[in-house]
This record gives C-alpha cells, structure tokens and sequence, in this order.
C-alpha cells in the first residue's frame, strides 16, 4: 500500500470523526433536555399557574405569552418581509438603490439580538410610549426577524418561472395584476414556509424581550396589547440563574427547556411539511 | 390604471426602502443615545481603561477594555473548537457521505441552528460548567473556556452549511482534473478543493464570528460575568453584550450609566457591522471569481 493511500485513509477518516462528533454533540443536547425534562410534563405543568414563588405549578402564562408575542411578530414581520421581497424581485432595477436595500438586509441579519434590544427600548418604550409591553417586545421581535422573512420570500418568487409573469403581460395585465394572479399565488406557500421558519427562531430569543415588556412573575395572562407578559426563553433563564433556589426548581428549568424546544421544533416541522406538500402541488 | 400601478410601485418602492431605514435608524438611535454619556466620560477613559464600575460612588468608572478583551477571548476559543470540526463536517458531507447520509444530515443541523440560545446557555450551567469544574478542579465551571465551548456549538450549523455549499460550488472539472492526473481524492480535496473554496469558507467562519461576538444569553448565562480583565480561559469574563444585558435591567432611563450602556450597545454594533461587512465582500468576491 502506497504512503499516499495511508495518508488519504488517515485524513478521510480524521472527517468522519469530525462529523461523528458534530452529530453526538447534538444528540446529546436533545438526549439531555428530553432525558430530564420529559417527567415534569403534565397537564398540570402546562395549563397551570406558577405557585408558591415559582418553586411548584406550571408555566402557562409563558406558553401564552409566548405565542402572543410571537403572533404580534408575525403581524409585523409578514406583511413587511413579503412586501419588501415583492419590490426586490418584481419591481426593483439593478441600482444603487436596489443594492443598498441587499446590503442592509444582509447588515440587518447580523445586528446582535441585544442591539434590537436597546433599539427597541429606546423607539418602541420611550418615544413611541407603548411603554414595557407585549407590543413592544413583538415589534422588536418583528424587526429582528424581517431581514430572514424578506430572504425567504425572495427565495420564494424567484422559483416562480418568468413565463407565468411573461404570460400574463402578453394578455395585456399590468404588472401588478401579473404579479397578483400569476406570481403570488405560487409563491406565498414558500413565502409562509420561510417566514415561519423566521417566527420559530424569534420565538426562542430572549434578549431583544428583556427590557421592552417580559416580566419576572406574573400569575395571571396578559390582558391586552399595553400588559406586561411572562414568556418560555425567559423563564428559563430565571429559572435556571436568577430564582433563589435554583437547585430546587432545576426540574421546572428542564420542563420549560424542553417544552421551549418541542414548540421551535414544531414550527419548524410545519415548515418543512408545508414546503413538501407545495413540492408535491407543483408537480401535479 | 397607469395611476394605480403607479401607486402600488411606489408603495413597494417605500417597502423596500423601509429596510434601509430601520439599519440606519438603529444606528442613529444608538449614536443620540451615546452622545449625553460622553459628557461626564472622557474618550480615553472610556476607550483605553479597563476598569468597568458605574456603581462607584466616589468616582464611577466607565472603561470597555476588558469587556472587548473578553469579548474577543471567548470569540478567538469558540472559532479555534468551531473552524476545524466546521469545516471537516463540511467537507465529509459534500465529500464522503452517501446521499442518504446528506439527506438526514441536513435537517439534523438544522435543528441544532433551530435551539434558542437560551436553551444552549442553560445546557452550559448544568452540563459543561460541572464537567469543566471536575478536569480543572475548579470551584464552579462558568468561565471564558465555557462560553467558547457554547459559542462553538452555536457556530457550527453556520460554518458547516455555508462551507458545505462553497465546497459544493466548486466546478466538477476542477476535481476530475486533479483525480486524472492521479492524485487520490484525499489529495483533490486538500489541494484542489477546498483552496478553490477558500474565500467562501472564510466568509462561513466570519459569519459565525459575528455571530459569536454578538451573542447575548449564552454568555450570560455560562461564563460567570465577573467584570474584570480576565488572565486566562479559566476566568469569569464579562462580555459587551451581557453587560448590556445584565445592567440595562437596573439602571434609570436618562442617566450617564444608561447612556454608557447604549455606547456599549454602538461600539458592539460597529464590530459586528464591520465583521459581516467584509465577509460579505469576500463572499462577492468569491462569487465573481467562480463565475
């Protein structure tokens, strides 16, 4: 056997364990949470109260306030993201313009999550005076999650052949009756699959809520849109840093780590399921 | 008609528009918010002192140095963990793995991008922190070599779908070539391969830089947040964005420790700008030249 069959041996097999180790890793984050968390979910543990300081009862008023605050984000989110994508790819000439609005987008998707955080402090609480709410937070929320909806929805009619726009201009269409019932129509299944995609991760992100409405402990939902609101993210990080037994109420931290990821696992298998399905449709 | 297409064309135009709004209203907003800090800190001490003690009560102290070393140390610790074992997975997946292998690989690290930070943090108190403690015979495992172990995990899925996809780009040509003129595949992707992919795969790991240097939770949560200049991996670190964190929560609007805060906030912003920049010029640099 040739020296250079050993070496390739050696440095092929030096990737396999690369990507042996990639794949125990995140085996073992799921084995862990699941492992540990899978006994504190009841029916009690997800419909009920904190109780007694949070050291007993369930995590409801998280689970609520999360996904209000995550339908907030969305109502932000969608119609900008889609109408952002639709000027990119429908209207928008090759200039100066155009690749300033890329730029940004690109820009927008690398700003740390704390600086939407500080953005949203001082736009959404202070000026315009919606104060520390579950408005705000999902404002904030939607803004951080804009630049993936717009990318995604890009995506999405781009896949769009050119014929249909073509089609539709041939019959004497405007653009936008072109762009209504020829291009949207096949692409806002793609557009949602990205766009929820989008959603999950805002779901699961804590920094940009903490100063713009999440709170500590509130033992009842949130009432409108102007109330504080307790939310899955962050109740993990009291639970699992700021309460004052934190040993004692570990098991409720696994709960709601496992509960937080089941709910962006689930969002993210509607997504894929969505986007099977619509394979399937076009092909038909 | 021609009226109403040319309302819904601008009111699309003004979508668009809105994006490149938001990027320079965050920035603006950051800059007003700073200025009223700079009254009462002087630049150099705010630039070049390593000291960080807002709270003082004789003479508060507001220097980032140490939280910009911290930053950077736990950055430099989750790229060293996070570029090899990235680029490696990369390359046994567009190399080595059977289609089948690929299809489930996917969608697997993706779920690891899918994991909120928050949960990873979580994971680095009660799992990494006490297996760092028993190796080093420490008191408690939150330090900088735990963030880096964190921030590693949290890179990955980038750095390995974006390497995955530069090394995928590259023109079959280029690697029949090599293969025929009888290098082993070992040698095609070690000299061939992954130098045609270089610029794409370092544009993967400075996207992952970023995101590691502007990570919130993680860093909060598992590295101790002590606010000192730290001298090893094995210190507490205080980072920018859990100062920001951990401090913005206590303080009262309008005074010159929130205004610091939002300076913090500026100088964490220009970085990560600075950062996705030039990954973004290398990555259309690298496109021009494939094509």
């Amino acid at each position: 056997m040739n020296i250079k069959y050993i070496k390739a041996n050696l440095g092929f097999g030096l990737l396999r364990l690369c990507a042996l180790i990639v794949g125990v890793i995140i085996f073992a984050i799921l084995y862990d949470i699941a492992s540990k968390g899978v006994g504190k979910i009841t029916w009690e543990f997800l419909f009920s109260m904190p109780k007694n300081g949070m050291t007993e009862g369930g995590i409801f008023p998280a689970i609520i306030g999360t996904i209000f605050v995550t339908a907030i984000t969305a109502l932000l989110a969608i119609p900008l993201g889609m109408g952002c994508a639709i000027y990119l790819n429908e209207y928008a000439n090759d200039n100066i313009i155009t690749r300033l609005i890329r730029m940004s987008i690109r820009n927008l998707s690398g700003v740390p999550s704390i600086v939407y955080g500080l953005f949203g402090v001082v736009l959404f609480v202070q000026a315009m005076r919606l104060g520390t709410s579950v408005i705000s937070s999902g404002f904030t929320l939607g803004l951080m999650t804009l630049p993936w909806t717009v990318t995604a929805s890009e995506e999405a009619l781009k896949n769009v052949p050119n014929s249909y726009r073509q089609g539709a201009l041939a019959l004497g269409a405007t653009k936008w009756q072109a762009i209504r019932t020829n291009v949207l129509p096949y692409a806002v299944g793609g557009m949602l699959t990205g766009t929820i995609l989008g959603l999950a991760r805002a779901a699961g992100e804590t920094a940009p809520i903490l100063f713009t409405g999440v709170a500590f402990y509130l033992p009842f939902l949130p009432k409108s849109l102007s109330s504080q609101f307790m939310a899955l993210p962050y109740h993990l990080y009291i639970m699992s840093t700021q309460h004052h037994s934190i040993n004692q109420v570990r098991p409720i931290a696994y709960g709601t780590a496992l509960v937080l990821v089941v709910l962006v696992f689930v969002m993210n298998l509607f997504a894929v399921i969505l986007r099977y399905r619509l394979r399937k449709f076009k092909r038909d | 008609m021609r009226f109403k297409e040319k309302v819904i064309h601008s009111f699309f135009f003004l979508n668009g528009v809105l994006v490149v709004i938001i990027l320079l209203g965050i920035f603006a907003l950051l800059v007003f918010t700073s200025i009223p800090a700079f009254k009462e800190i002087r630049l150099s001490q705010f630039f070049f002192s390593g000291i960080w003690n807002p709270d003082a009560y004789v003479k508060p102290a507001y220097g980032i140095v140490s939280m910009l070393v911290s930053t950077f140390l736990i950055t430099f610790g989750s790229l060293v963990i996070a570029i090899p074992l990235g680029i490696g997975t990369a390359a046994y997946l567009s190399d080595l793995a059977s289609p089948r292998v690929r299809e489930i690989a996917k969608p697997i690290v993706e779920i690891l991008a899918g994991i909120p930070s928050v949960v990873i943090g979580f994971l680095g108190i009660v799992v990494v922190g006490p297996v760092i403690a028993k190796i080093f015979g420490l008191h408690n495992g939150l330090n900088a070599l735990n963030g880096s172990v964190l921030l590693a995990i949290m890179a990955l899925p980038t750095i390995i779908s974006l390497s995955e996809d530069a090394l995928k780009s590259v023109p079959k040509s280029f690697e029949q070539a090599s293969l025929a003129l009888g290098a082993t595949h070992w040698q095609t992707l070690i000299k061939v391969k992954i130098p045609a992919a270089f610029s794409g795969i370092i544009a993967a790991c400075m996207l992952g830089m970023g995101r590691a240097v502007g990570e919130t939770m993680t860093v909060l949560m598992a590295t101790g947040c002590a606010p000192a200049m730290p001298q090893s991996f094995l210190d507490s670190v205080r980072t920018f964005s859990s100062t920001i964190a951990i401090e913005l929560g206590e303080v009262p609007y309008n005074t010159t420790h929130y205004y610091a805060l939002f300076a913090v906030g500026l100088v964490l912003f220009i970085i990560t700008f600075m950062i996705n920049m030039a990954s973004d010029i290398i990555l259309h640099q690298y496109r021009k030249v494939t094509k």
